[in-house]
């Protein structure tokens, strides 16, 4: 229960600091910190208290082994979360060339 | 479970670093602190296939993001209604956390997930694949779809990069 309230705390973080900063890449930061608590979280779901990884092994026992399926998605979430850090770092870049700040108040006009 | 809670402090002030701290570039190494702490906390919790693609994703990242704030160190405006602003988004935060401690009751306990659907895995993995890493015979053979689908976001988001980042579209300027 302690992990899982800390883990969400660490959502929070970020999830404050897309609410509140106002530098484009700073929400670019936070978007990705709300990233690592998400899958954490998976992570922390199928922990086994005691358990071993889950490969075979000859002297190991089934049931002892952590859930390998909530793993099995954050393996394919953390590679998304890359795609979409550089979607989003590229159309920083556009937006610094275009209007020479990283401030999103300042950009407010519309150009084609 | 004292080093899961250790690990998880550590990445919580590595995060309030990275958002609070004035410079871009030291934010941006303190989120590459977040990253190493995710990828052991990984290991800790027995997901080394998940440390190891972590560790690569992130200093991908990082390279990424300097990429994007190298020599564009700009100070940005702290003004307007700072106190209602930040006074609310608190609240809402606060109010989120409750929430999220009233629906974790309803959780099972960390260390014990129920072993439902868990069980077929674990047993059917290695004689229907013959994968000796269940996490890869799952992702690669039950949910091979799925990596289909993980594999044609990459795509999108790479065509998505070149559309934006194009040479033509800036010589219109």
């Amino acid at each position: 229960m302690i992990s899982y309230m800390l883990c969400l705390v660490l959502f929070s973080v970020g999830l404050y600091c897309i609410l509140r900063k106002r530098n484009v890449i700073k929400i670019i930061i936070g978007i990705g910190i709300m990233e690592y608590a998400a899958n954490l979280f998976f992570v922390l779901l199928g922990y086994r208290t005691h358990g071993r990884s889950p490969i075979y092994a000859i002297d190991q026992e089934i049931k002892s082994m952590v859930d390998p399926l909530t793993q099995s998605v954050v393996l394919t979430g953390i590679v998304l979360g890359l795609s979409v850090t550089l979607l989003l770092v590229a159309i920083a870049i556009r937006i610094y060339e275009r209007y020479g700040t990283f401030d999103i108040t300042k950009i407010t006009k519309l150009k084609g | 479970m004292i080093e899961i809670h250790l690990i998880l402090l550590f990445m919580i002030a590595a995060a309030v670093i990275a958002v609070e701290v004035k410079d871009l570039l030291s934010s941006i190494i303190a989120v590459g602190g977040v990253g190493i702490g995710l990828c052991m906390a990984f290991l800790v919790l027995k997901a080394p296939d998940l440390a190891i693609m972590q560790l690569v994703v992130e200093i991908l990242s990082l390279i990424i993001l300097i990429r994007a704030t190298i020599r564009k160190d700009v100070p940005f405006s702290v003004s307007g209604r700072w106190v209602f602003n930040t006074t609310s988004t608190v609240i809402f935060l606060a109010v989120f956390l409750f929430a999220a401690y009233i629906a974790l009751k309803t959780v099972h306990q960390f260390g014990s997930p129920e072993m439902r659907v868990l069980r077929t895995y674990l047993e059917e993995a290695f004689p229907l694949t013959g994968s000796l890493n269940i996490v890869e015979a799952i992702a690669i053979n039950f949910r091979a779809i799925d990596t289909l689908g993980e594999a044609t976001a990459i795509f999108a988001a790479v065509i998505g990069v070149l559309a934006i980042a194009r040479k033509s579209a800036r010589r219109k300027e």
